[in-house]
């Protein structure tokens, strides 16, 4: 059998662009078909879409088809330009953290040595986009939103990489590959039946992650940059269209590719117990496990999303200083000191 | 066009692809710069130092540091950068060209920055001179992280406190009582 490693160089970059597009395109969709139209309407008591297609699965081809079809609108007094490139700098910034999330042992975009910290940065390149949106619109709503994204942003970057440094120094390297084998060939006392999860030793880290993955995400508790009540939509106000489309996008795809990191970072990745983790089987089951995973994680996102009040955005701030980064410091030294001690 | 490839492809160590590259990279870093300081919009100069910032991070990778060009985006695109539209849209956010942006100053920051151009290309004249950078395989991370905690441990731990001087400085500065 012919696996990925062995094709030419452009016969594997090319099925990984596909990949890629697949993994953001279809992740966005299925996220918003299974948490944004049914999770939510079910916890609402209704059933949400049903009349496109079997159980209204083809209602998110007919919210894209109407999007497309409006008029691109430009405010009189906006920057053009910066308006227009915001909506793609807040792509870009999702497709090259899409890169980092391995499927299989040969399935995988790049197998850098950085991994996890290339996510880390690049990530953080969104915000730019964000506030060219929230400056272009010439809105003070938007600016305003645009402002408080970028506060929130900042604040939370710090506990969402400190948490994956405990991740880090116990797999021993930030290669995302690194990471997942750490955890099947990993052993608890011994016992390497199931390998070792970092969700069992690293459930502090784990629930750092979450919380500010939620607010990196912009989702409630933590939307107050899109305070509808106060803010119409914040820096997205004066986008309609297309440009909208692709800020949708971006938000639910961002969603699903931080649920795929947690997921590698702490419930193994592609990897399942009772196979063995160099077996080929995982380039074929790898990519279908980690979309269980993801589907799991962003479930437990859409969860809270539907579920907390609003955070204000003092509390937001000081939930970020005073709690999260003390805690994600205490559980390096902690991790640290474990690391050195077994 | 010929000529000129040729002259590249003489460099029998270096990629042909690797010189095109850095061209390429380096004319579009020089323009952004230009248009950084030419540019009367202040949001519009620090969003054109994004793309010299980015293509510092480039020209990191074409020489196989691909961590020192992932710092490069992590600290000046994400943060520094951020920081500069931060405070610029919190304080004066017009739309239009800022008239009171340069003026007199303009002729002070080109001797600066000359003085500054002339120095740095001496030292580096004089200092490497012909030599080749050897670039065989992408830096790993642990041969930075060793060099950082071995060879280069006085420098690096004296950098760290002077940022955490800098720090209580500016948290001093900004205290009102």
């Amino acid at each position: 059998m012919m696996t990925l490693a062995e094709l030419a160089y452009w016969q594997s970059t090319s099925l990984r662009v596909v990949g890629g597009l697949a993994a953001v395109l279809l992740m966005a969709g299925t996220l918003v078909y299974l948490h944004l139209f049914k999770l939510v309407s079910f916890m609402q008591s209704r059933l949400g879409p049903m009349e496109t297609g079997p159980y209204g699965s083809l209602q998110l081809l007919a919210e894209v088809g109407k999007f497309l079809q409006k008029e691109d609108i430009f405010p009189r007094k906006a920057d053009r330009f910066v308006f227009a490139a915001a909506p793609f700098v807040v792509l870009m910034s999702t497709f090259l953290l899409v890169v980092v999330v391995p499927g299989g042992p040969d399935a995988w975009f790049i197998d850098s040595d950085l991994g996890i910290y290339l996510a880390m940065a690049v990530s953080s390149v969104s915000v730019i986009g964000i506030l060219m949106a929230g400056w272009g619109s010439a809105n003070k709503y938007s600016l305003m939103g645009g402002l408080r994204a970028t506060g929130q942003l900042i604040a939370y970057e710090l506990p969402l990489i400190l948490a994956v440094v405990g991740v880090v120094i116990q797999a021993g390297t930030m290669n995302m590959q690194g990471i997942v084998l750490a955890q099947a060939d990993g052993e608890i006392f011994g016992w390497g039946a199931i390998g070792n999860p970092f969700i069992l030793t690293q459930f502090v880290g784990l629930a750092v992650f979450l919380i500010a993955m939620q607010a990196e995400l912009t989702q409630s508790p933590f939307d107050m940059p899109v305070a509808e009540s106060e803010l119409v939509t914040g820096y997205m106000t004066e986008y309609s269209g297309m440009r909208f489309l692709l800020f949708f996008i971006g938000e639910f795809a961002t969603a699903g590719v931080f649920s795929a990191i947690a997921a590698v970072l702490f419930l193994g990745g592609w990897y399942v117990p009772g196979i063995d983790s160099d077996s080929n089987a995982f380039n074929v089951i790898g990519p279908l496990v980690m979309l269980g995973k993801v589907v799991f994680v962003s479930f437990l996102v859409f969860w809270a999303r539907f579920t907390f009040p609003r955070f204000r955005e003092d509390q937001l701030q000081r939930l970020a200083w005073k709690f999260l980064i003390p805690i994600a410091l205490v559980n390096i030294v902690a991790t640290g000191i474990l690391k050195v001690a077994f | 066009m010929s000529a000129l490839l040729a002259a590249v492809s003489a460099d029998s160590d270096q990629f042909v692809a690797q010189n095109v590259f850095f061209g390429v990279i380096a004319l579009l870093m020089i323009v952004s710069a230009l248009k950084v300081v030419t540019t009367s919009n202040v949001v519009h100069a620090a969003l054109w130092l994004v793309l010299v910032l980015a293509g510092a991070a480039a020209q990191f990778i074409l020489l196989g540091s691909e961590f020192v060009a992932v710092t490069q985006v992590l600290v000046y695109i994400g943060a520094v950068v951020v920081l500069f539209l931060f405070g610029v849209m919190l304080t004066r956010a017009s739309m239009g060209d800022d008239e009171t942006a340069a003026g007199e100053k303009r002729v002070m920051a080109a001797v600066v920055a000359g003085l500054l151009l002339a120095v740095m290309s001496v030292a580096l004249i004089d200092t490497f001179a012909d030599d080749r950078v050897v670039i065989d395989e992408p830096q790993l991370v642990s041969t930075v992280a060793d060099s950082i905690f071995s060879q280069y441990i006085v420098p690096f731990e004296a950098v760290s406190v002077l940022l955490l001087a800098a720090l209580i400085g500016s948290i001093v500065v900004a205290r009102k009582d």
